[in-house]
């Protein structure tokens, strides 16, 4: 099978799908694109299901060589995209040809960026999902669980489609702008003192160099963690804060199990916004109504066709 | 006592009990499959634990309040049901007792590399949770003689296979991963592997046994080195 072959590989380049859904139970961790929404708009803008195998391009840096025609969309962290040399527009989907070189710079603005191929990239699936686990060791386009290497075909079908498209402007989220971020309350948040959830809100955090697919660690003063529990199931957008008082909000690649109190949970699609943040950027947090994110996120779901 | 919490936007946190008890990861094991059956369809992962249950939906198809709404008047029923007499399949795992930690382990609890290796394979242990790694399963209870609080320096590299101990609770890790518990040693069968239907054996609410094995037998199933 032909397909695009990788000349330069970028510091992280995960080949992402919908996720490795139904195995938490067995401390499978679901993996999946750190920016839900930047990956649903680049198979959206090629007409691709909710969750079709797409790169996740940590910082930029990529360069592929195409064996045949096809399309591909580039959504995410603005990567100064170019094709044989020529720029190409932001959130947009543009043809291919067989020989064409596609080259991203260093994301100027946003960390991951979405490349998306029509169709998908081909890959095995590992209990049900091509998703890369780092950690794990478990998908990409080997099975193993690495990120893209210098040399690897990335398997893809010949497509044509009739015209250009973009994301319309307003959905083109400007990543420079401060992250504000909405967290749903719950978990032992009662358990923390008054004062601690409301140093939490009223305080301006940053995030941390130390932060990966697994959790972003948060700076700043310290907060007050009420003690450990029986550890339970954790979920994306758990805020945890541990002994030292410092929160961690869990990420794709988060763990299946914890046991550090839960602050809240960040807002589905603020993490998003959390994930094309670069370290040190600052963050600010606010209360969401759990009833409003359900709303939001199914209005979400409903446009991309999960 | 028993209670519901919504855990963010997706997931349903049902909360058991306070404390962990020996007969609970049966109950809750047997609970998660009754779940699984009425509700599979509604549900992207059902994850266990040692006091509860956590839910993740499929928000696109239920919330919390109508999972709630749906699981409230089961559970009581479910919950009073009597437990099989012997629950959870019990499953003998060979191991060679030759880990990196065995004489330090004999030498903290005072007793001899014979005594470490007889009380930890006389004991019937339970599957109380799975999670930190895949495949990776929290047993219990570790012999009392035997408990050791997390090494001072966690290795940065324990081997595939190794069986460790901490405070009351033993494991097998099955990849080789970071980790501060106590190596007494090694399994040769793989615990958790994709190509494999189910990928691990062990489930919540199953039975545990290790049998002490030589190296022959540790080789001759397949014992890595």
């Amino acid at each position: 099978m032909s397909g695009l072959r990788v000349l330069k590989p970028g510091p992280q380049s995960l080949l992402q799908d919908g996720g490795r859904f139904g195995w938490q139970h067995l401390g499978v961790s679901p993996a999946g694109p750190l920016d839900l929404h930047a990956a649903a708009w680049a198979n959206h803008l090629l007409d691709n299901p909710w969750g079709t195998p797409l790169l996740e391009v940590a910082l930029g840096y990529l360069e592929l060589e195409s064996e045949l025609d096809t399309w591909l969309a580039l959504t995410g962290a603005q990567v100064a995209a170019t094709l044989d040399g020529a720029p190409l527009p932001p959130w947009s989907r543009f043809p291919l040809r067989a020989g064409q070189r596609l080259k991203l710079g260093f994301a100027r603005s946003g960390q991951r960026a979405y490349l998306a191929v029509a169709g998908g990239f081909r890959a095995p699936s590992l209990l049900g999902s091509v998703s890369t686990q780092l950690r794990e060791g478990l998908g990409g386009g080997d099975g193993l669980g690495r990120p893209l290497r210098a040399g690897d075909l990335l398997p893809c079908r010949p497509v044509n489609l009739a015209r250009a498209a973009s994301v319309p402007w307003p959905y083109q989220p400007d990543y420079r702008a401060p992250a504000q971020l909405r967290v749903i309350g719950g978990g032992a948040a009662a358990g923390f003192a008054a004062d601690q959830l409301q140093a939490f809100f009223e305080r301006s955090w940053q995030l941390s160099p130390q932060s990966d697919r697994m959790g972003a660690r948060l700076l700043g003063e310290p907060l007050v963690a009420p003690p450990q529990q029986w550890s339970q199931g954790v979920g994306r957008g758990a805020i945890q804060v541990p002994p030292d008082g410092r929160p961690i909000i869990l990420q794709a690649d988060h763990q299946t199990m914890g046991g550090y109190p839960i602050l809240g949970w960040l807002h589905p699609l603020d993490q998003a916004r959390l994930a094309q943040c670069p370290a040190h950027h600052e963050l600010r947090f606010s209360p969401v109504d759990l009833g409003e994110a359900q709303a939001e996120l199914r209005g979400f779901y409903r446009f991309f066709g999960r | 006592m028993m209670r519901f919490e919504p855990a963010g936007a997706e997931a349903l946190l049902l909360v058991l009990a306070e404390q962990p008890d020996a007969q609970l990861p049966l109950r809750i094991a047997l609970l998660a499959e009754r779940i699984r059956a009425e509700l599979g369809p509604l549900l992207r992962d059902l994850v266990p634990s040692w006091t509860g249950l956590l839910l993740h939906y499929d928000l696109t198809r239920t919330d919390h309040r109508q999972l709630a709404e749906r699981l409230s008047p089961l559970l009581p029923r479910w919950l009073a049901e009597p437990l099989p007499a012997e629950g959870g399949r019990l499953h003998q795992i060979p191991i060679w007792y030759a880990g990196a930690d065995l004489a330090e382990v004999a030498r903290l609890c005072r007793l001899s590399v014979e005594q470490v290796i007889e009380l930890h394979s006389s004991t019937e242990y339970r599957v109380g949770a799975i999670g930190f790694a895949p495949g990776f399963a929290y047993l219990g209870d570790l012999h009392e003689r035997l408990a050791l609080p997390r090494r001072s320096t966690p290795r940065t590299r324990v081997p595939a296979g190794s069986l460790a101990i901490v405070e009351r609770q033993t494991a097998v890790y099955p990849q080789a991963s970071p980790g501060g518990w106590h190596l007494l040693g090694l399994c040769p069968r793989r615990l958790f592997d994709v190509q494999r239907e189910p990928p691990c054996p062990l489930v919540v609410g199953d039975r545990v046994r290790f049998v002490a094995v030589d190296e022959q037998s540790f080789r001759a199933e397949g014992g890595p080195l």
